[in-house]
C-alpha cells in the first residue's frame, strides 16, 4: 500500500543555484577512486582454498617480499569497473566519426561466436587432430580475404595493422634478398600523408624512408613517384584510399611504374572499408596489403585493441609468407608451424602461436552475415554517408583539395576557422559537449588543422542529419565569435580539458602510496 | 541487411543532396575496368541463425580444454576466469571505445590502464610498465630492440630456455634489421653456461623463467655479469601466475621484464588475442615502446589520466619512433587487470600455490609410471618428462583416448633430438580424477 501522505506530486519551485554536492558526485556522474585507494592487501574477490601440505620445489627462489597489490571483493570490483566504463564513449554511445579508424557497429553475434568453447577454450598447441574446426575457420577466413582482394595468399598471424605492415615489408625484404639485391635496394617511398606507422615500420627493418611530397590536389602523382624511382628503391607504401579521403586516381600507373623499376607495391589497407566489394586491390597491382580486421571487419576496438592485421600477398610475395599457415596436404587441412616443414621459403615468424584466432572468428562471422552483397552495400553506404556530410558542410567548412567526392571519410582543414580564435582542438572539444566523439584531428599531417570525419555505414540518415546540424551550429557559433564555447570546452564531460604537458613533463605512470603524515609534514 | 540503417529512400535523398545520380559516381576515381559491377564470388547475406549454425559446426570439430583432462601449456595456460571478468569487458563503453585520443571522454580506459601499469610494475618488481603489447613474444622482440637503443649495441644472446616461438620472433626481427642474435642450444636442464657468452659487445641477455622446459631460473648472477659488461638483462615469463610465488625478476636485477599475461583474465583462444606485459626501470622510460598512461589534472584541478610521452611514438616521430606499434591489447589488458583486482595479492599468491601444489603432485604421480622420468629439479606449474617413446606419437594416441597430455618438445624444436620429451602443465583446473586419467592413459600407450 503506497503512503501518499505528505508526498509532493509535482516538482517544487525550480532553484537557480546549483549547489555543490557533498560527495562531489553529480547524480550518475560518479567520482571513482583508484583500486589502490579502495581495496586492501588481504582482500580478494576469488574464493580459493589453500592447498594441502606439500613440499615446494621452487629451487629456493620463492618470493619473499610483498607484492603490494589490493584485492577487491566481487561487488566492489563490479561497481568500480562499471563506474569506470561510464566515463567512456563508445560506438554504442553515439556517432564516433574518428577518421581512418572505421568505428562501425560491433555486432554481438560475433562476440557470442568467438566465445563458443570450441574456439575460445582451445589451446594453440593441442594436437592438430583436435582442432580441425579451427583450421577450417582460418582457411575459410583466408579464402574470403583472398577473394575480396584478388591476391594469391594471406598471412593471418600479424596481431594488428602495424604488425601487418611489418609482415608485408618483411616479405618484400625477403623477396629482394632472394633476388640478390638485398644490399642495393634499401629505399622505401612513403607519401607525406601516410600513417606514422608506415615510415616507422620501414625504418624498423633497416629501410631508408624517402618521402613522396604532397600535392595540392590530395593525390600522389605518378611523375613524382617516377622521379624517385631507381635501382635503390625496394617499395612504395601507399595508403589507398588515402588519408585525405581520396582514392588514388593514378594507382594503376603508379603500380606499373613501381613494377617496371623492379620494386614492390605495399598498400596500407587501413581504409579498405571504402572499397570492399567495389574493387580488388590485386587488380590494382598491389603486392602486399594488410587488412585491419578491427576496422573493416568490425572486430571491436576494445579501447585500443586487440587488433588483427592479416596481410594478403601477390604471387610474387606469396612464397615468403611467414609461419604458421594453414595449407591443404593430401586433401586435408594441415598447419605448417616450422620453416623446415614448408614447401615454400617463409621469411620467419611474426608471433608465437597462430595469431588472433578470437578476431578471426568475429571477422568471419561479420563476413558471413553481410555476404558479398551486404559487404558491397556497406562500402557504398560508408562512402555515401561521408559524402552526405561533405555536401552538407561544404558551405561552412573548408576542404583542402577542393569540393570533390570523397571515399568513406571526408577531410576538412582549419582555413575556415582563421581569425575566429578557435582551433581544431577547441572545435573537437566542443563536439564532446554536444555528445559526440570528435573526428580525427591534426591528421593527416599534410593538411593544416586537419579534421578527418569517417561516419561509417552504421549511421542512419537521422543520426547524420543531427550530427550535421550540430556541426553547423558549432561552426556558426565559432564564426560569430562565441569563442568561450570552444576554448573552455569540454564543460560537460567527466573531466574538463586535461593538462597533457604536465603529464609529459613530470611523468606519473603508476600509483604510489601517499607518504605518512609525519613525513609529508617535513 | 540488419546492420545497415539506410533505406533506399534515404539513399536517394542523400544522393540528391550530394548532387550525383548514382552511388558509383562517388567511385569515379577507381579505374572503370576495375570497378566491380556485381558482388564478388562469395555467398550472399545470412541471418543470425544461419551464421550460428555454420560457426557452431566448425567449433564442434575442436576439442575444448574444459571437456577433457587437460595438461597443455608451453606458453599458454588453462586457468579459471571469474564470470565477472567476461561480463565487464563486454560492457559497450569498454568494448566499443577506441584508443583514448580524447581523454575527457575516455577516463574509464585511461584509469584502468593506469591501474594496470601499477599492477604490472608491482608484479614484476620494476619501476614502470607500459599499457601492454600484443603478446609476450612480440613484446620480447620489442624488448631486444629497446636494449639495442639503450646500449647502442646490436647483439642479443638468447637463452636455450627461451620459448622457441619467442626466439624465432626475435630472430626474424633481428635478421631483417641486420642485428646479431646468438641462440643457445636447447637447455633442458636449465644449466646452460650463458655467463661465458656475455661480453662488451652484447646488448642484452634474454632469459625466461620459468623457462620453456619448466625450470625456475636464478637470474641474479646473469644480471650481475650483464651489468659488468654494460649489457641489459631481459627477463621473460610466459606464465604470469608464477609471479605470485616466485621472486620477482626486478628483485633479481632484470632491466626489462616482458611476458605473456594471458594466464590472468584471458581465455586460450587458440593462441590469441593475448596481452604482452612490459616493464622496465625509470631511467629507460623514454626508450620504451608502446603506449603509456600518466596522471595529470584537468582545468578544474581534478585528477585525470592521459596518454603520455607520445613523442616516442610513430604518429609523432614517424621513422625515428621507438617502435611502429599503434594498437595495444586494450580489452585483454582490461581482462587482466579486472582478474588481478579480484585476486589481489592474497588471491594471486594462493592461486600460484595451488598451481605449484598440483604440479608437484602430478610430477610425483608421473614419476611412478614406468617409462616416465621427470627431468626438473625446480619448477612452477609445468615440467618436462622423458618418455620411453616419441612424445608426439604418445600425445596423439592419448588424445584419441580423450586426454590432452601436453606439448611434445619436438613440436616446438623439430630437429633438436628431443623427440621423447613432453612438456606437462598442471593448473588449478586439474582435479585428482584428471591426474589419474593422465597416468592411466599414459600407462596404456607407453
Amino acid at each position: 500500500m503506497l503512503n501518499r501522505q505528505g508526498r509532493p506530486s509535482a516538482a517544487g519551485e525550480a532553484g537557480t543555484n546549483v549547489h555543490p554536492t557533498f560527495t562531489g558526485n553529480k547524480a550518475l556522474a560518479q567520482i571513482e577512486p583508484l583500486i589502490f585507494e579502495i581495496g586492501h592487501a588481504d582482500g580478494t574477490g576469488v574464493d580459493l582454498d589453500e592447498p594441502e601440505n606439500f613440499t615446494p620445489r621452487l629451487g629456493g627462489l620463492e618470493r619473499k617480499d610483498e607484492i603490494g597489490l589490493p584485492g577487491l571483493s566481487e561487488p566492489e570490483a563490479m561497481r568500480h569497473y562499471v563506474r569506470l566504463s561510464q566515463m567512456n564513449y563508445g560506438i554504442d554511445t553515439g556517432l564516433f566519426p574518428l577518421g581512418s579508424c572505421t568505428m562501425k557497429h560491433n555486432a554481438r553475434l560475433n562476440e557470442r561466436m568467438a566465445r563458443l568453447p570450441g574456439f575460445s577454450d582451445v589451446h594453440p598447441l593441442q594436437p592438430v587432430s583436435t582442432v580441425k574446426g579451427a583450421l577450417e575457420l582460418m582457411n575459410e577466413l583466408g579464402r574470403y580475404l583472398v577473394t575480396l582482394t584478388n591476391m594469391t595468399t594471406v598471412a593471418l598471424s600479424p596481431k594488428a595493422g602495424a604488425h601487418g605492415e611489418l609482415c608485408g615489408m618483411m616479405a618484400i625484404k625477403a623477396a629482394i634478398e632472394a633476388r640478390g639485391e638485398g644490399k642495393t635496394r634499401n629505399v622505401v617511398l612513403v607519401p607525406d600523408s601516410a600513417h606514422g606507422t608506415n615510415p616507422a615500420t620501414a625504418a624498423l627493418i633497416g629501410f631508408v624512408v624517402k618521402p613522396v611530397p604532397a600535392r595540392d590536389d590530395g593525390w600522389v602523382h605518378v611523375e613524382d613517384v617516377k622521379k624517385l624511382l631507381g635501382p635503390d628503391v625496394a617499395a612504395i607504401m601507399l595508403t589507398n584510399p588515402n588519408t585525405c579521403g581520396l582514392f588514388e586516381n593514378q594507382v594503376a600507373e603508379i603500380a606499373k611504374a613501381i613494377h617496371d623499376a623492379g620494386a614492390y607495391f605495399y598498400c596500407d589497407g587501413a581504409n579498405f572499408n571504402a572499397i570492399v566489394g567495389k574493387a580488388k586491390p590485386g587488380d590494382l597491382g598491389v603486392d602486399a596489403m594488410h587488412i585491419n580486421l578491427h576496422k573493416t571487419f568490425s572486430t571491436p576496438h576494445g579501447g585500443g585493441g586487440p587488433g588483427s592485421g592479416p596481410v594478403v600477398l601477390s604471387a610474387r610475395l606469396a612464397p615468403f609468407a611467414p609461419v604458421p599457415f594453414v595449407t591443404v596436404k593430401d586433401g586435408e587441412l594441415t598447419l605448417v608451424e616450422n620453416e623446415a616443414d614448408a614447401d615454400e621459403t617463409p621469411f620467419g615468424r611474426m608471433t608465437a602461436f597462430h595469431g588472433q584466432m578470437g578476431m578471426y572468428v568475429r571477422a568471419l562471422s561479420y563476413m558471413l552475415s553481410h555476404g558479398s552483397d551486404g559487404m558491397k552495400q556497406a562500402s557504398e553506404d560508408a562512402v555515401l554517408n561521408a559524402n552526405y556530410i561533405r555536401a552538407s558542410l561544404s558551405d561552412l567548412f573548408s576542404q583542402p583539395f577542393g569540393d570533390k567526392p570523397c571515399m568513406h571519410e571526408v577531410l576538412f582543414d582549419d582555413t575556415w576557422l582563421k581569425d575566429t580564435g578557435v582551433t581544431t582542438l577547441d572545435f573537437a572539444k566542443a563536439m564532446i559537449d554536444e555528445g559526440y566523439h570528435p573526428m580525427t584531428m591534426y591528421f593527416p599531417l599534410v593538411v593544416h588543422g586537419a579534421m578527418l570525419i569517417e561516419p561509417t555505414e552504421s549511421e542512419s540518415k537521422a543520426s547524420l542529419d543531427l550530427f550535421i546540424a550540430t556541426l553547423r551550429d558549432l561552426a556558426i557559433a565559432a564564426k560569430k565569435g562565441d569563442t568561450a564555447r570552444f576554448t573552455g570546452a569540454p564543460y560537460h564531460a567527466p573531466r574538463r580539458r586535461l593538462d597533457e604537458t604536465r603529464a609529459a613533463r613530470n611523468p606519473v605512470l603508476k600509483w604510489t602510496p601517499p607518504a605518512p603524515l609525519a613525513e609529508a609534514a617535513e | 541487411m540488419r546492420y545497415l540503417p539506410l533505406s533506399d529512400t534515404d539513399r536517394g535523398e542523400m544522393l540528391a543532396r550530394i548532387g550525383v545520380k548514382s552511388v558509383d559516381d562517388l567511385f569515379a576515381d577507381i579505374p572503370k575496368k576495375m570497378l566491380l559491377k556485381e558482388p564478388v564470388d562469395l555467398p550472399r547475406r545470412k541471418g543470425e541463425l544461419e551464421v550460428e549454425r555454420i560457426l557452431s559446426r566448425m567449433a564442434a570439430r575442436n576439442v575444448s580444454a574444459s571437456s577433457v583432462p587437460f595438461f597443455v601449456g608451453a606458453g599458454a595456460y588453462k586457468h579459471h576466469v571469474p564470470a565477472t571478468v567476461d561480463h565487464l569487458i563486454q560492457r559497450s563503453e569498454f568494448l566499443t571505445s577506441y584508443t583514448p585520443y580524447q581523454p575527457e571522454i575516455a577516463q574509464g580506459t585511461l584509469q584502468y590502464l593506469f591501474e594496470f601499469q601499477t599492477q604490472v610494475a608491482a608484479l614484476t618488481g620494476m619501476d614502470v610498465a607500459n599499457a601492454s603489447m600484443y603478446d609476450g613474444s612480440t613484446g620480447t622482440g620489442e624488448a631486444v630492440l629497446m636494449a639495442h637503443r639503450v646500449t647502442k649495441r646490436r647483439k642479443a644472446v638468447l637463452s636455450g630456455g627461451l620459448h622457441p616461438h619467442y626466439a624465432e620472433v626475435v630472430r626474424t626481427l633481428s635478421d631483417m634489421a641486420s642485428d646479431e642474435v646468438v641462440t643457445m642450444a636447447p637447455d633442458v636442464a636449465g644449466t646452460e653456461d650463458i655467463l661465458s657468452r656475455i661480453d662488451d659487445s652484447v646488448s642484452c641477455v634474454v632469459v625466461q623463467t620459468p623457462d620453456v622446459f619448466g625450470n625456475v631460473r636464478d637470474l641474479k648472477a646473469i644480471a650481475d655479469k650483464a651489468h659488468q659488461h654494460g649489457a641489459l638483462l631481459i627477463a621473460v615469463f610466459t606464465e604470469a601466475v608464477s609471479l605470485g610465488l616466485l621472486a620477482s625478476p626486478g628483485s633479481q636485477g632484470a632491466d626489462i621484464v616482458v611476458g605473456e599475461g594471458q594466464s590472468i583474465g584471458n581465455a586460450l583462444n587458440f593462441g590469441g588475442p593475448y596481452v604482452g606485459l612490459f616493464a622496465t626501470k625509470s631511467k629507460y622510460i623514454r626508450q620504451m615502446p608502446g603506449r603509456l598512461c600518466g596522471e595529470t589534472v584537468d582545468a578544474d584541478g581534478n585528477r585525470g589520466f592521459v596518454l603520455t610521452l607520445s613523442t616516442r611514438e610513430q604518429h609523432i616521430r614517424r621513422d625515428k619512433a621507438t617502435s611502429n606499434i599503434c594498437t595495444n591489447s586494450g580489452l585483454c589488458c582490461l581482462a587482466f587487470t579486472i582478474h588481478m583486482t579480484l585476486l589481489g595479492q592474497a588471491g594471486l599468491t594462493r592461486l600460484a600455490r595451488i598451481n605449484h601444489a598440483h604440479a608437484v603432485k602430478l610430477a610425483d604421480q608421473l614419476a611412478a609410471v614406468k617409462g616416465v622420468e621427470v627431468l626438473n629439479k625446480a619448477f612452477f606449474n609445468e615440467f618436462t618428462v622423458k618418455l620411453a617413446k616419441p612424445a608426439a606419437e604418445i600425445v596423439e594416441r592419448m588424445a584419441q583416448k580423450g586426454v590432452l597430455a601436453g606439448v611434445p618438445v619436438s613440436r616446438l624444436m623439430p630437429k633438436a633430438g628431443l623427440d621423447n620429451l613432453l612438456l606437462v602443465a598442471s593448473t588449478e583446473v586439474n582435479t585428482d580424477d584428471d591426474r589419474a586419467a593422465l597416468c592411466a592413459a599414459l600407462k596404456e600407450v607407453l
